[in-house]
C-alpha cells in the first residue's frame, strides 16, 4: 500500500488531477458563500432548484461587473450556475457510482461465489445492459419516467452497475479458492460472513480504480442528457444544461460573430476540467497499481 | 471454430430477446392510458383511449402483453413515431443512410490518428513525445462531445463562416430532388460520384468536415491508449530483439515486425468503434443538426415520442450485438493463436 502511495505521489499528473478535484471540491463546499442563494428558493438535495435570473429576455449578456461570466439565454447567471453546478456534479457522480458499486458488488459477489445458474443469469443480464449504448438506454428510462434529477441518476445507475458486477465477479472467483477462504469455510463460517468479512474487503482496490475511472464518464453522461434537454429540469444549476443554452447563440450579430462565446465557454471548460481531474487521478491510480489497460 | 461461430450466432437472438424484455419492463412503468397514446396516429383518436387499450390489450396480464408486443416487433412493426409522423421502422430506414455516411467517413481518420499517435507514443516511450500524447489522449477522453462540437461550430460557422451545420445546402438538396439525379445508395458521397455531380460532392464533404473532426477528437483517444500498450508489448518480445540483432532498420522492425502483431487488439476496438458510430452518434448529430438516427432519437426523446426512442434502442442493440459477433469471429481468423473450445 505504501509503495502504491509513493508511486502515486511521484506522478505529476496525479497531482494535477488532485489539484483540479480539490479546487472543485472547495467550490462545491463553499458554494453558499461564493454564490449566495436568494431567499425563497427551494432546494433539491442541498442544491438550489433554480439559478436566479434577471428578467426573461432571451439574448445572453456578456460578462460585466455584476455577472462576471455573463448571463445565459433566459438571463440565468452563469457564475451562479457554475458554482452550484460543481455541487451537482459531485452529487450525481458520487451517488450514482455508490449505487453502482453497491448493486454491482452484491450481484457480482453472488455470481462469482456461487457460480452455476445464478452466475449465468446475472452475467447474461449484464450482457443485455451492455448491448444497448449507455446514452440510449438512459434516454429510454428518462423519456418513459419523465424528467427529474432522481430519474436521471436512476437511469445512469442502471447502465453503470454491470461494470462493477463483472469486475467483482472476477475478483471473487480469484479469491474464493485461496487458503484463508477455504479455512473459513471449513470452520463453518456462514456464507454471508465469508463474503462480507473475508472476500469483499480484498476486492476494494480494483473496485476503487474502476470507480475513479467511472465517475468522469457518469458526469459526462449526466451532462449529455441535460444537454439534450432530457436531464435536469430547466433552470437547475447543471453544467450540461448551461452548455445547451449556447445552441441558439452560435452566431453573433453582424460584425461581431463571436459575441456569445461566453455562453458555452465557461460551462464547457468546467465539465472538461472536472472530468479531466477524475480521469487523471484514475489513470494515475491504475498506473501505480500496474493494472493493465483494458 | 465453426462451432464457436454457431454458438455466438445462437447467443445473438438470446441477447436481443433479453433487451426486448428489459425495454418492455421499463415501458410497464407507465399506466395503460399513457401507453395507449403510443398507438394514437391522429388527434381525433385521443378521446378513444379506452378503445385503444381494449384493442391492443393494454390491460391484459403482463406476459400476454409482452407476447403481443414482441409479435409486433418481429413483424417489423415498431410503432408509430409521433414526432416525425411515420412508422418507426420507416423512420429508421429514412435516417440510417445519413448516419452510415457519417460513421463510415469518420471511421478512417479515427483509426489512422489513433494508430499513428499510439505508435509514436510507444516508440518514444517515457520521452517528451510519449508524455504529450498520453496527456492529449486523457484530455480527448475527458472532452464532452457536445462541448467540442459547439466550440468547433462557433469558430468555423459563427466566427469564420467557412462551414455550416446540416448535411447538405439548400441548393444541392433541390438538385437531389430533380429527376435527373438518381439515388443509388442514399450515401450522398457515392450518389453524387455516380451522378458525376462534383458540386454536390464538394457540398456534402464540406458538411462532413466538422462532425468528422469532432468524432475523431473524441473517439481516437481510446485507440491511442490501446495502440500504445499493445505496441509496447509487441516491442518487448524476443522476435523483436532478434530482428534488431540481425541489423534490420528500426523502420522495418517497427512497421513490419511489431506493428502487425500489435494491431490485433486495436482492430477489435476499431470494429467496436465503427459499429458504435453506425448505431448512431446522438450528441454529434444533434449539435450539427445532421439528419441521422441519433438526431431523430434525441428530438423524439424531448417530445416524449416513446415508440421512437424504444425502436431506436432496439436497433442500436442489434447493431452492437452484430458488432460483437463480427469482431469476435475476425479475431479468431486474424490471430491463429486463439483457439475456441
Amino acid at each position: 500500500m505504501q509503495k502504491i502511495f509513493r508511486r502515486l505521489t511521484k506522478n505529476p499528473l496525479a497531482w494535477l488531477g488532485m489539484a483540479l478535484l480539490g479546487f472543485f471540491l472547495l467550490v462545491a463546499i463553499f458554494a453558499p458563500v461564493l454564490a449566495p442563494v436568494p431567499e425563497g428558493t427551494g432546494y433539491v438535495l442541498g442544491i438550489p432548484e433554480r439559478i436566479p435570473r434577471e428578467g426573461f429576455a432571451a439574448q445572453p449578456v456578456p460578462p460585466n461587473s455584476e455577472h462576471i461570466f455573463g448571463t445565459s439565454e433566459g438571463q440565468y447567471d452563469i457564475y451562479f450556475g457554475l458554482v452550484w453546478g460543481s455541487r451537482s456534479a459531485f452529487l450525481i457522480g458520487m451517488l450514482v457510482v455508490t449505487i453502482g458499486i453497491v448493486v454491482g458488488t452484491i450481484l457480482g459477489a453472488l455470481s462469482g461465489y456461487f457460480g452455476g445458474f445464478l452466475d449465468t443469469v446475472i452475467m447474461r443480464f449484464t450482457d443485455i445492459v451492455f448491448a444497448v449504448p449507455a446514452l440510449v438506454l438512459a434516454m429510454v428510462v428518462v423519456t418513459v419516467l419523465g424528467q427529474s434529477l432522481t430519474y436521471v441518476m436512476a437511469a445512469i445507475a442502471l447502465v453503470s452497475w454491470p461494470t462493477y458486477a463483472r469486475v467483482m465477479r472476477g475478483e471473487v472467483m480469484a479469491i474464493k479458492s485461496r487458503e484463508f477462504v477455504e479455512a473459513a469455510r471449513a470452520l463453518g463460517v456462514p456464507v454471508v460472513r465469508i463474503l462480507s468479512r473475508h472476500i469483499i474487503p480484498n476486492t476494494l482496490v480494483p473496485m476503487l480504480v474502476v470507480a475513479s475511472l467511472d465517475i468522469g464518464s457518469v458526469v459526462l453522461l449526466a451532462a449529455s442528457l441535460s444537454f439534450l434537454g432530457i436531464g435536469a429540469p430547466l433552470g437547475f444549476p447543471d453544467w450540461g444544461q448551461l452548455v445547451s443554452f449556447a445552441r441558439n447563440w452560435m452566431v453573433g450579430p453582424p460584425g461581431e460573430p463571436l459575441r456569445y462565446w461566453f455562453v458555452s465557454f465557461f460551462p464547457g471548460l468546467a465539465i472538461l476540467l472536472f472530468v479531466l481531474g477524475w480521469n487523471l487521478l484514475g489513470d494515475a491510480v491504475r498506473d501505480a497499481l500496474d493494472v493493465r489497460a483494458g | 471454430m465453426v462451432a464457436h461461430i454457431l454458438r455466438r450466432l445462437i447467443m445473438l437472438p438470446v441477447v436481443l430477446f433479453g433487451v426486448s424484455i428489459l425495454l418492455f419492463l421499463i415501458l410497464q412503468l407507465l399506466s395503460p392510458e399513457q401507453r395507449a397514446v403510443s398507438f394514437v396516429t391522429s388527434e381525433r383518436q385521443m378521446n378513444q383511449l379506452d378503445a385503444i387499450i381494449e384493442r391492443y390489450g393494454l390491460d391484459e396480464p403482463i406476459w400476454v402483453q409482452y407476447g403481443n408486443w414482441l409479435g409486433q416487433i418481429l413483424q417489423g412493426n415498431l410503432g408509430w413515431s409521433q414526432s416525425v409522423r411515420m412508422p418507426v421502422a420507416q423512420a429508421i430506414g429514412l435516417y440510417l443512410p445519413a448516419t452510415a455516411e457519417l460513421a463510415l467517413t469518420a471511421f478512417f481518420p479515427i483509426v489512422l490518428v489513433g494508430v499513428w499517435l499510439g505508435i509514436l507514443a510507444a516508440t518514444h516511450r517515457d520521452k517528451l513525445l510519449d508524455q504529450i500524447t498520453r496527456v492529449l489522449a486523457i484530455v480527448g477522453w475527458s472532452l464532452p462531445s457536445f462541448v467540442v462540437a459547439l466550440w468547433l461550430l462557433q469558430i468555423f460557422y459563427g466566427g469564420l463562416g467557412w462551414l455550416e451545420p446540416g448535411r447538405i445546402s439548400l441548393n444541392s438538396e433541390l438538385a437531389l430532388g430533380s429527376p435527373s439525379f438518381k439515388s443509388y445508395t442514399g450515401l450522398l458521397i457515392l450518389d453524387s460520384l455516380l451522378n458525376w455531380r462534383w458540386d454536390i460532392l464538394w457540398d456534402v464533404v464540406q458538411h462532413l468536415i466538422l462532425p468528422v473532426l469532432t468524432l475523431t477528437i473524441i473517439s481516437s483517444a481510446q485507440l491511442v491508449r490501446v495502440m500504445r500498450s499493445s505496441m509496447l508489448e509487441a516491442l518487448g518480445q524476443d522476435y523483436i530483439r532478434t530482428a534488431r540483432a540481425k541489423g534490420l532498420y528500426d523502420r522495418v522492425v517497427i512497421y513490419k515486425h511489431a506493428l502487425r502483431n500489435a494491431l490485433i487488439p486495436v482492430l477489435t476496438l476499431a470494429g467496436l468503434v465503427l459499429f458504435g458510430l453506425l448505431g448512431g452518434v446522438v450528441i454529434t448529430e444533434t449539435v450539427f443538426n445532421y439528419p441521422g438516427l441519433g438526431n431523430w432519437s434525441a428530438k423524439a426523446a424531448v417530445q416524449l415520442d416513446i415508440p421512437a426512442v424504444l425502436g431506436y434502442a432496439m436497433f442500436s442493440a442489434l447493431v452492437v450485438s452484430l458488432a460483437n459477433l463480427v469482431v469476435d469471429i475476425t479475431y479468431g481468423l486474424i490471430d491463429p493463436r486463439i483457439r475456441y473450445q
